[in-house]
């Protein structure tokens, strides 16, 4: 079984929290709006094969805020920052739901810095039918249950949200989701500049989506593909916004193949 | 002591199953709301604020919320604006313009001095974060309320008294070219009051300021452990607190007979009253409360207000959320209605039994400014205006006199902040917590 481990790095004078673990090439992983979940079956499938670096965002609870970053594009020009400090470039990256939208912007600014790109049900782009859900509008419990279809019987969503929420829990919760917040209230989470910046970038994406998604419409992904010629969309039916849990199986495929590719 | 009249202005016609339905007045469709009888019902609660100022009321106060039936006060400022012209003695005192949803500071500088041109200086400016659901009527990001909150009135008193043009570059606001020329009567501008629902950060702000703190109904103990909170805060910037620095604003009714006060009295539980304002998702928005006042707020015995209760954050927590059966509902409002009077938070009956309450009150509390806050729900004008006309004929006088008695000074009187205390001189008490042993609310 591939271990974990915490650790940290200093870039621009602050000190990134980050997750690490597994073997060989690097894989960076943006974590969703709701926080690092911890380490899942995805996360230890995919190990085997690469190191996965998983940063925790600043104002997550772990690294600190940073006062004069006021939206997603400002968080992807830090992380940009990060990845050529890290020496990484060019570097697979992942990101899931907001983390997607962090992904997609580093891409729109500086592509050279990513090898092969996987965007997990991106927030980011205004979707072309349908909305993006209100979970700012939901309180924590009914925000966590919005991303996975079934609830029940998803034995992973029961592990990390299951229980009793202790007050710290739910401190952690309202940390993630006010930093989202600032980053992201207006426009409701997508940047309508974003699709033109991504235009004529050319790099290979994989759009994953589960066709149950209570919180990104399938016309955010297809906004996304138009912009990004050559992405290709992995479908999973069946599940929700977190497909990595709901079905982690056809997930690590997916992104296996894509990242063998 | 300045005794002021509020309402929040009720939409009264709206069908009491909606807010049980919706659990909570925000949200409700506005397809309930009937313009012509909105026509009727702006129109009599501005008649309301004149009768208030004919029956000798000090003050008439206003206030503001969004998507609601609970409070029809879309935009106070109409509403003050023509107060001003159409009465002659009242203070109008805003509870008070939502700071952080307004998004150009500039323009209510401009309101806000018209009015207190127009209604030649009568006016009190008040500041409110605005409850969590104006966020989201006025999509006013709720990370940054506490910010543009600070930021926006920092900008007006500018605005107001320094001479432009100037440019301004803020964090939140910018301007090339601040100018205005409508400037306010009164200097160097108008008083400001601050209500507050027992957030600790607004009353150190306060009394940083020298602004009064106004308690919304929020309950005695915690609230005497507020002004506690202010008058500290207060001693460390070098003055005393004292009446002059706290108002208080309390639901007050009245009726000929016991019964028929208890009876009309309900309309304060009418779809659950306060308690029922809005869902915790929007009372309580990410960000817009910092992590100490989430965690201060859990922990307050029966602080509820606006939809925030130690009861409902728990249940936000535990994930319970199941709405109650109407029934239920009902029944569970009406034993609020009850216990909230044993707490004093609510004042209910006849001028006899209701003016020992308000004593108490005053005694515990030892407000500069007293404000009574009419009945809620589907209550008739003429049921509003004797429950007026009882307060002030038979009531206020006698409270007039009390607070002649216990020296409650109010900031018209007294500049808060204006006495000073040496630095390690003990200051004096703000508040008498005597009486609430007796009362079971300790």
């Amino acid at each position: 079984m591939p271990e974990w481990y915490e650790d940290s790095f200093r870039t621009d004078g602050v000190e990134v929290a980050m997750v690490k673990g597994g073997g060989g090439k690097p894989l960076l992983i943006f974590h969703d709006e709701l926080g690092y979940t911890g380490w899942m079956t995805w996360n230890e499938r995919l190990a085997e094969e690469r190191t996965l670096v998983i940063p925790l965002q600043p104002g997550f609870g772990r690294t600190p805020r940073l006062d004069w970053m006021r939206d997603f594009r400002d968080l992807a020009s830090f992380y940009a920052r990060m990845i050529r400090d890290l020496r990484l470039d060019p570097v697979d990256v992942m990101g899931f739901s907001a983390g997607g939208w962090i992904a997609a912007e580093i891409a729109a600014a500086d592509p050279h810095l990513i090898r092969r790109m996987v965007l997990v049900a991106p927030l980011g782009i205004r979707p072309r039918e349908g909305e993006i859900a209100n979970f700012i509008g939901m309180t924590i419990r009914s925000h966590l249950r919005a991303t996975v279809a079934d609830t029940v019987n998803t034995p992973e969503f029961g592990k990390i949200y299951g229980g009793e929420m202790t007050p710290e829990v739910f401190e952690a919760f309202e940390d993630a989701r006010a930093e989202t917040t600032r980053l992201g209230w207006e426009p409701f989470m997508h940047s309508p500049s974003l699709p033109y910046r991504l235009r004529g970038i050319r790099l290979p994406v994989l759009l994953v989506w589960g066709n149950r998604d209570a919180v990104v419409p399938r016309g955010a992904i297809d906004g996304y593909r138009e912009a990004l010629e050559g992405a290709t969309v992995a479908q999973i039916d069946g599940v929700g916004h977190r497909p990595e849990i709901e079905n982690s199986a056809e997930f690590v495929r997916a992104v296996k193949q894509f990242l063998a590719a | 002591m300045q005794i002021g009249y509020f309402t929040e202005r009720p939409y009264r016609y709206i069908p009491e199953e909606e807010a049980f339905r919706n659990q909570a007045f925000f949200g409700i469709s506005n397809r309930f709301f009937d313009p012509h009888k909105g026509a009727e019902d702006y129109n009599y609660y501005l008649d309301e604020n004149c009768y208030a100022e004919e029956l000798g009321f000090d003050a008439v106060a206003l206030n503001e919320h969004h998507g609601t039936p609970f409070c029809m006060g879309g935009v106070m400022n109409v509403e003050a604006a023509i107060l001003a012209r159409i009465t002659s003695k009242v203070r109008i005192v805003l509870v008070g313009n939502p700071l952080p949803v307004i998004k150009n500071p500039l323009r209510m500088a401009e309101e806000l001095a018209e009015i207190d041109m127009i209604s030649r200086g009568r006016l009190v400016a008040g500041w409110v974060r605005g409850a969590g659901s104006e966020q989201f009527f006025n999509h006013a990001n709720p990370a940054y309320n506490r910010e543009l909150f600070e930021e926006a009135h920092d900008f007006i008193v500018q605005a107001w008294t320094r001479p432009g043009p100037w440019r301004y570059e803020g964090k939140h606001f910018n301007y090339l070219f601040v100018n205005p020329w409508a400037l306010p009567l009164q200097k160097p501008h108008p008083p400001m009051w601050i209500p507050g629902v027992l957030s600790w950060e607004t009353v150190k702000w306060c009394a940083e300021h020298r602004y009064p703190y106004i308690g919304l109904g929020t309950a005695l103990g915690p609230t005497c452990d507020l002004w506690d909170y202010y008058a500290d805060e207060a001693a460390k910037v070098g003055y005393e607190a004292g009446p002059e620095n706290f108002g208080y604003i309390i639901p007050v009714f009245l009726a000929e007979t016991e019964a028929r006060a208890q009876e009309l009295g309900k309309g304060y539980a009418f779809g659950a009253g306060q308690t029922a304002f809005s869902r915790p998702e929007h009372t309580l928005p990410p960000g817009y409360n910092t992590k100490d006042a989430i965690r201060r707020l859990a922990r307050q015995p029966g602080g509820s207000w606006l939809g925030v209760s130690a009861d409902k954050l728990r249940k936000q927590r535990e994930g319970i959320e199941t709405a109650d059966p109407f029934e239920d509902a009902r029944k569970k409002a009406l034993a609020a209605y009850k216990s909230s009077q044993e707490q004093y938070r609510l004042i209910i009956g006849t001028p006899r039994t209701v003016l020992p309450k308000m004593k108490t009150l005053m005694q515990v509390l030892r407000p500069g400014v007293l404000v009574v806050f009419n009945v809620q729900g589907p209550v008739s004008n003429q049921d509003r205006m004797t429950s007026m006309r009882l307060f002030a004929r038979e009531v206020m006088p006698q409270l007039r006199e009390y607070s002649r008695q216990l020296g409650l000074v109010d900031p018209i009187q007294r500049t808060p902040g204006s006495v000073k205390l040496a630095a390690g001189a003990a200051r004096a008490p703000v508040a008498d917590r005597s009486p609430l042993g007796a009362l079971g609310l300790q």
